[in-house]
């Protein structure tokens, strides 16, 4: 058997936040994981889209096209301070609430929680 | 979400398994669920298996709470049969759209790592190469030797598998041909016609790479028409 090493190269659609989120833990970092619950309308990432990011802001994968990747992290320091999950909502009508809004004019709710 | 769970998701995926994480977006408690194999008929449950048939994330009310599912299904993988030309864009373009791609062929001087590089190359005979890597409901198995000996034992173990796609290369006179000998080895009609033949999307393709396009985007329709079906109407 002719056993080549190495796998095929992944796409960035397959990135693997949680298998990161996991090695980051290992390590010792503090981390939180930011997961696209809902959608409405247009959105550039499907329900199931994963963020990791550590206490020092590094991050991984994506929640949105970039339009609320600074909110969702800011909200994940506090996240990994506090424990305590959060369930965040962006869109266009959630001005108020939030200073960020989506460009696509979609809707999507972010759930936010520490990894222990 | 504890440690074990998460510790739980990375080893079952690696496992290959199918998880379904269920969150709990009231309490933010977290349960693991194997659709696949629990034959459990609470409504988390069946929500967590048409999930995972459609791989699509969402979200279903019970009576304890709105519950997102989270699907995890094995890695995409692409099994081509034969070393040969339409074999290296496929490869490639199939490693680009997210697939684990296995290339098999006995015929050393075809199965080499030039030719290849960085991918896995069995050169077990098919049938026994297409033994080991089992090909489940997320496999693609596609034939491309035009030589009966070497796709033939491939094929023959491929319809036996749940393998969303399974593809032969080859003019509607060879299939034609491989017909009779399938139904000799006693497979029905129905079952035969699971190999799609001659193989890929009629966009006219001529150049390996064209013919490596049509084949992909076939694979493509295949999977997505299969998960539609799924979906609860």
């Amino acid at each position: 058997m002719n056993d080549v090493t190495g796998a095929a190269p992944r796409s960035f659609e397959t990135e693997d936040v949680l298998g990161i989120a996991h090695a980051w833990k290992a390590e010792g970092r503090k981390v939180a994981l930011a997961t696209v619950v809902t959608t409405w309308g247009s959105n550039p990432r499907p329900a199931g889209s994963m963020l990791a990011v550590d206490s020092k802001t590094q991050f991984c994968g994506s929640v949105s096209g970039g339009c609320i990747e600074g909110a969702v992290i800011r909200e994940a320091m506090d996240v990994i301070e506090d424990g305590k999950p959060r369930l965040l909502d962006f869109g266009v009508t959630d001005t108020q609430a939030w200073d960020v809004g989506l460009a696509c004019g979609g809707k999507v709710q972010v759930f936010v929680e520490r990894l222990d | 979400m504890e440690r074990e769970i998460l510790n739980r998701i990375v080893e079952d995926r690696a496992a290959g398994r199918s998880v379904v994480l269920a969150k709990n977006l009231t309490s933010g408690s977290n349960v693991v669920l194997y659709p696949f194999e629990i034959t459990e008929k609470s409504t988390l449950v069946e929500a967590a298996r048409e999930a995972a048939a459609s791989d699509e994330s969402g979200s279903v009310t019970a009576a304890d709470g709105t519950w997102f599912l989270q699907v995890f299904n094995p890695a995409l993988r692409m099994i081509l049969v034969g070393a040969v030309h339409i074999s290296q864009p496929l490869t490639r373009m199939a490693a680009m759209a997210g697939y684990e791609v296995t290339v098999i062929d006995p015929r050393r001087a075809f199965a080499t790592e030039a030719r290849f590089p960085g991918l896995t190359v069995l050169t077990d005979w098919p049938d026994e190469a297409m033994e080991k890597l089992q090909p489940n409901r997320r496999t693609a198995v596609v034939a491309l030797t035009h030589d009966p000996k070497i796709d033939d034992p491939a094929l023959l173990v491929a319809l036996k598998s749940d393998a969303f796609y399974i593809g032969a290369l080859g003019s509607s006179k060879t299939h034609a041909k491989r017909k009779e000998r399938m139904l000799a080895a006693g497979f029905s009609e129905a079952t035969f016609n699971r190999i799609r033949g001659p193989v890929g999307l009629k966009i006219g393709a001529r150049s390996p790479a064209e013919i490596a396009v049509s084949v992909l985007a076939e694979v493509i329709q295949a999977l997505h028409a299969m998960e539609k079906a799924k979906e609860p109407a």
